[in-house]
């Protein structure tokens, strides 16, 4: 098949009036810490396997709450459960249990 | 020499510096442009970060300098040094003989219709931060008729070139998350977000501010400045801007979209540095002698600063100025006196 050299891309807006966050309510009810995350991104940068894989707490928690779910997930793929990143959070976030409950939840589903 | 004052405008600091040198036994005479005393502190409903109510913190520097002479509605027109003293033109063709001058002229918001592109004036859901501190206090100004959504967009006119403002307004970060807890403690149903660069959380109890909103009232930051705000055939405002955490575009539609204008400096400050042949800065504002240990030093003999006459300040930061100037006009005074 020729190509042609022209594509069309889907829209990577987030667009906040139709996004579904509930996934991240879900996980807020259970973790309520989450919602004071102030994206410093120290989590992302104490994480053992971030070198290796792409692996975000920070940028996970953002996309879920802008109701991105899959790509939130991804993003949390290769998390060996260390919970380096719970040491570090100037917050005092329990990352490690927000992860549990995002993958619990996801399991379930 | 005499003992007599003149302090140039009747805000906070002019208030707070009336009172200090009426208790070192000086005569303060206030010349303030308006029709009432307190500066923009009068249009305000509460302060952060704990909510004081504007009102008792106004009543608290008035009452002491109730029977100080105020000239309002008044402006400096000329002042020609005459020996030690000063011989001050006002308008109205009053004129005052004082030893020392205050300059606390203050600021101005900035003028959020320059802005174009974020709506101010064209569309009815777009509101400054003023307008929404005059309905909390009055309940008039603006129509806000529980509001399902509710946008903040921080820094209009503040660290924007375009507009020839580069500096940094200070106080309107905790300005947005003070109004957007209020909003959210209003209307319990709303939800509201705050647009910002940075978040300048700098004073004591504003990082506990900013935390309440986030646990609390479940205000949503988004990091990104708006690009433009719109309107929709329904009457909502839409928002575009960079969510920049995710790297990507973002909108939202609201029902109010509240502007934080910025503190800028104004023809007042202009005028009267011309007039006293002051310093101004790049930004506008009167530049100190000494930017570090004498902040409320002119420069030029006599003359004395105090307040956002230096650039954005907080009220409290603008008293500690007052007093300290007051203290300064006592000195040089007490020392020409003894001469």
């Amino acid at each position: 098949m020729n190509r042609f050299g022209y594509r069309l891309s889907p829209s990577s807006q987030i667009d906040l009036d139709v996004s579904d966050n509930s996934l991240f309510r879900d996980i807020l009810a259970g973790e309520p810490g989450i919602s004071t995350c102030i994206a410093c991104g120290s989590c992302v940068a104490s994480c053992s396997a971030g070198v290796f894989d792409k692996i975000s707490f920070r940028k996970a928690l953002h996309l879920l709450e802008a109701g991105m779910d899959t790509e939130a997930v991804a993003l949390l793929e290769g998390c060996m459960m260390c919970g380096k990143c719970t040491l570090v959070c100037p917050r005092g976030i329990n990352t490690r249990h927000a992860i549990v409950l995002i993958k619990r939840k996801l399991n379930k589903g | 020499m005499t003992d007599r004052v003149l302090i140039i405008g009747g805000g906070p600091a002019g208030l707070e510096a009336a009172n200090q040198l009426n208790l070192l036994g000086y005569k303060p005479v206030i010349v303030e442009k308006e029709d009432i005393l307190g500066g923009h502190l009068a249009k305000w409903d509460r302060l952060f970060p704990e909510g004081e109510r504007a009102d008792t913190v106004l009543y608290k520097l008035i009452k002491p300098v109730e029977h100080t002479p105020v000239y309002l509605n008044t402006i400096v027109e000329k002042a020609d040094k005459e020996g030690n003293n000063f011989r001050v033109k006002l308008s109205g063709g009053k004129e005052e003989i004082v030893s020392a001058i205050l300059v606390c002229a203050g600021f101005s918001l900035f003028p959020a219709e320059k802005k174009e592109e974020y709506g101010y004036g064209i569309y009815n859901g777009v509101i400054t931060s003023s307008d929404l501190e005059k309905w909390f206090k009055t309940g008039k100004g603006v129509n806000i008729n529980n509001p399902s959504k509710v946008g903040f967009v921080h820094c209009v006119g503040s660290r924007d070139e375009k507009v020839c403002n580069r500096q940094c307004s200070k106080v309107c970060c905790v300005t947005a998350v003070k109004q957007a807890c209020e909003i959210r403690e209003k209307f319990p149903d709303s939800e509201v977000f705050c647009f910002y660069m940075d978040l300048r959380m700098f004073g004591r109890k504003y990082e506990d501010l900013y935390l309440k909103a986030q646990n609390k009232y479940r205000v949503r930051f988004i990091r990104g400045r708006v690009s433009e705000v719109s309107e929709d055939f329904t009457g909502k405002v839409v928002i575009k801007a960079e969510d920049t955490l995710s790297s990507k575009p973002l909108k939202v539609s609201l029902d109010l979209v509240v502007l934080m204008t910025g503190m800028i400096s104004n023809n007042s400050i202009e005028k009267i540095s011309g007039i006293l042949s002051l310093n101004r800065a790049e930004d506008g504002f009167i530049e100190p002698a000494d930017t570090i240990t004498k902040m409320y030093d002119s420069g030029k003999e006599g003359i004395f600063l105090a307040g956002a006459v230096t650039g954005p300040k907080t009220i409290p930061e603008t008293l500690s100025e007052a007093r300290a100037s007051a203290l300064a006009i006592h000195n040089y005074l007490s020392k020409k006196t003894i001469q």
